[in-house]
């Protein structure tokens, strides 16, 4: 085991920037999620720390020591493919013990890892099979195996979910946890999808356009985004966003103002909102902390978490309803009790927990509170 | 089950809304038959061979292709009339080895071109790729001379050595490279292997349709080789078949019926060869056709 330590790492190819000024700690034993979508930069990142892309700039170290220029065999690392990438000619066995054998491991030696490793994947019964006849969730396990075998200091491992099925990605997400916690070896996941984000990280960082834009626990990102990208991006449905104008009442409470509705301001800290009286602000509102007022709710209809909206699409999933609402222009989506009554065409009173709602500068895209 | 058979037989009676309309029988007796004709083209000289070949000398001539005396002995009489066997021998002792060596050269250069990363490394490849429009006879002279200078001539290596180099197999075995996942690469770099273990142990064990491909072309060209051997050798012991066939139409210029007797025996290898490793060539033909 081992810790992962990016300083300043930047990506080019070309005139094109993948990654910029990347700084990232993964802890010894640390299960770290890189997320965001397409195009982030966050599997070259990985591929940097895996050895297979040159760093450009600034420096990966595993444990003590700086690997630019280690060749990938030589850092001890182990990584899992999005499309697994076992050899098609080898069998189950041989897979697992090619990296086995190029470190001249004695037979016996190997045979017991393979075996233990594949009792713990459940895979014995398949060791002689060729990848062809596995099914996507039994090479998935196989590449697992493959990488847990060779007993590395890191496990890599780049959007190895996204081939299975729904169900499936499911379950083998729950293995891979179990896996991490019983092994407990430093593990960078990569992933677009915030689901695997959410579930599995013990931190996560998201990433946009080659930069990071916030890392910390995934309940700490998702209740205290950084930034509206972040705060859009984690959390299905998105967040809603709307733009408002923030005023000081006279009795000195603050309120937000969309021209459609007037809400009470999230937060009643002055210090913070005092500067923005008066200007553009953006706010988010997460279509969970969204409410039927004819419903028993946890949060107490006041006037000012209150708005009257026009319900345009439903859609009920038994536990909970999505609903698309409408609010003069403004569209927003709202998840509430499955046991709401509204119809398309309604007119229906939506209760927002302010004390959840965020605040962003329409310029910077910065949380404000 | 049942619903499957069901629902089958419920869609040959409905109309076909896509695809394309049955042909009318009498247009596809006629695409067939211009087929049959175009296959006894092909086919027509073989059998001329293989028929005139069990004829007497003095049915050589007759129009008639088949033989009125069936003289089977003209395939031992051969063997009698000139060390055939030897000739034989040489052929697929230097097609062989032409091949193996062929094989390994065009399979590393082309892992070198499609897999590793080197400064150059396309500009090279377009350089190697110009020498395919060298007519292989420009070269002859040059070659014979670098032979003189290496006395080789008149030998097994001097036979082999020059051919074992192709630019078209480069080119044919990195287009099939290019097919297989760059992730095995990495995978195994990450495993632990060096480009060596990797070149060995993943990308030619997957290669291998291309690599027998490659081989059946090789095989077939250098056993059907004419002008470099007849260039090269001058002693009859490393005579290959072609040449010593030719030695035999002088020798016997009118025994038309052995040559042919001959000429049934030298194909048999590559029919053979043809025949075990079809699949494979057919596979090898359409690559960069349809990819992976």
């Amino acid at each position: 085991m081992s810790s992962v330590t990016l300083e300043q790492v930047v990506k080019r190819y070309g005139t094109v920037t993948a990654v910029k000024n990347l700084d990232l700690e993964i802890r010894d034993g640390e299960f770290m999620v890189l997320v965001g979508p397409s195009g982030c930069g966050k599997t070259t990142a990985l591929r940097m720390i895996a050895g297979l892309e040159d760093i450009t700039e600034g420096r990966v170290r595993i444990g003590e020591k700086v690997v630019n220029d280690v060749e990938p065999r030589d850092r001890d690392i182990a990584m899992v493919f999005q499309n697994y990438a076992l050899y098609p000619h080898m069998d189950v066995f041989e897979n697992m013990a090619f990296g086995l054998k190029i470190r001249k491991m004695p037979k016996a030696e190997i045979d017991k890892r393979i075996n233990d490793v594949a009792e713990l994947l459940d895979i014995s019964s398949y060791l002689k099979r060729k990848p062809r006849e596995l099914s996507g969730g039994q090479r998935q396990r196989v590449a697992l195996g493959r990488a847990i075998v060779r007993e590395p200091q890191v496990f890599l491992m780049d959007e190895p979910l996204s081939n299975l099925d729904a169900k499936l990605r499911v379950q083998t997400r729950a293995e891979i946890i179990k896996l991490h916690r019983r092994l407990g070896i430093t593990t960078i996941y990569v992933t677009h999808d915030q689901v695997e984000a959410m579930t599995m990280g013990d931190r996560m960082a998201v990433m946009k356009d080659g930069v990071l834009q916030q890392c910390d626990e995934p309940m700490k990102i998702y209740n205290e985004p950084a930034n509206m990208f972040v705060a859009g991006f984690i959390g299905t449905p998105s967040m809603n966003f709307v733009p408002v104008t923030l005023r000081k009442e006279a009795g000195g409470t603050f309120v937000v103002d969309s021209g459609t509705f007037i809400l009470d301001a999230p937060v009643k800290d002055a210090a913070t909102l005092e500067p923005w009286v008066g200007k553009k602000v953006i706010l988010g509102m997460r279509p969970a902390d969204m409410y039927d007022r004819n419903l028993k709710n946890p949060v107490e209809a006041t006037e000012g978490n209150t708005i009257t909206v026009d319900v345009d699409v439903v859609e009920p999933m038994g536990d909970v309803c999505t609903l698309a609402l409408k609010a003069g222009e403004l569209e927003l989506v709202a998840v509430v009790d499955g046991g709401t009554q509204v119809k398309i065409g309604d007119k229906m009173p939506i209760v927002v927990d302010l004390s959840r709602a965020h605040l962003f500068d329409p310029e910077t895209e910065k949380a404000i509170v | 089950m049942a619903d499957f058979v069901d629902s089958t037989e419920s869609r040959s009676d409905e109309p076909q809304v896509s695809g394309k309309k049955p042909m009318p029988p009498g247009q596809v007796f006629i695409r067939h038959l211009f087929l049959i004709l175009i296959s006894l083209t092909t086919l027509a000289p073989f059998l001329w061979m293989v028929l005139t070949s069990f004829k007497p000398m003095n049915e050589v001539s007759n129009l008639n292709p088949i033989p009125i005396h069936w003289q089977p002995e003209n395939y031992p009489e051969v063997f009698k009339q000139i060390p055939f066997a030897h000739y034989y021998f040489n052929s697929v002792f230097i097609a062989a080895w032409t091949t193996f060596l062929q094989v390994l050269t065009s399979a590393m250069a082309a892992f070198a071109f499609s897999r590793l990363r080197w400064p150059g490394r396309d500009q090279v490849f377009r350089l190697y790729l110009a020498t395919l429009m060298i007519p292989g006879i420009v070269t002859m002279i040059p070659n014979y001379a670098i032979m003189v200078n290496l006395h080789l001539l008149d030998s097994y290596t001097g036979l082999i050595v020059p051919a074992s180099f192709t630019a078209f197999g480069t080119f044919l075995l990195r287009q099939f490279m290019l097919t297989i996942p760059r992730a095995l690469d990495e995978a195994a770099a990450i495993d632990g292997a060096s480009a060596g273990t990797v070149f060995w142990d993943v990308i030619l064990p997957l290669a291998r349709p291309g690599l027998i491909t490659l081989a059946i072309f090789s095989f077939m060209g250098n056993y059907g080789s004419l002008l470099w051997p007849m260039i090269l050798v001058k002693s009859e012991g490393l005579r290959t078949l072609p040449v010593g066939m030719m030695f035999f139409d002088s020798n016997y210029g009118k025994a038309t019926n052995l040559i042919m007797a001959a000429s049934v025996m030298n194909i048999v290898p590559l029919i053979i060869l043809f025949v075990v490793t079809q699949k494979y060539l057919v596979k090898g033909i359409q690559l960069g056709a349809v990819k992976g």
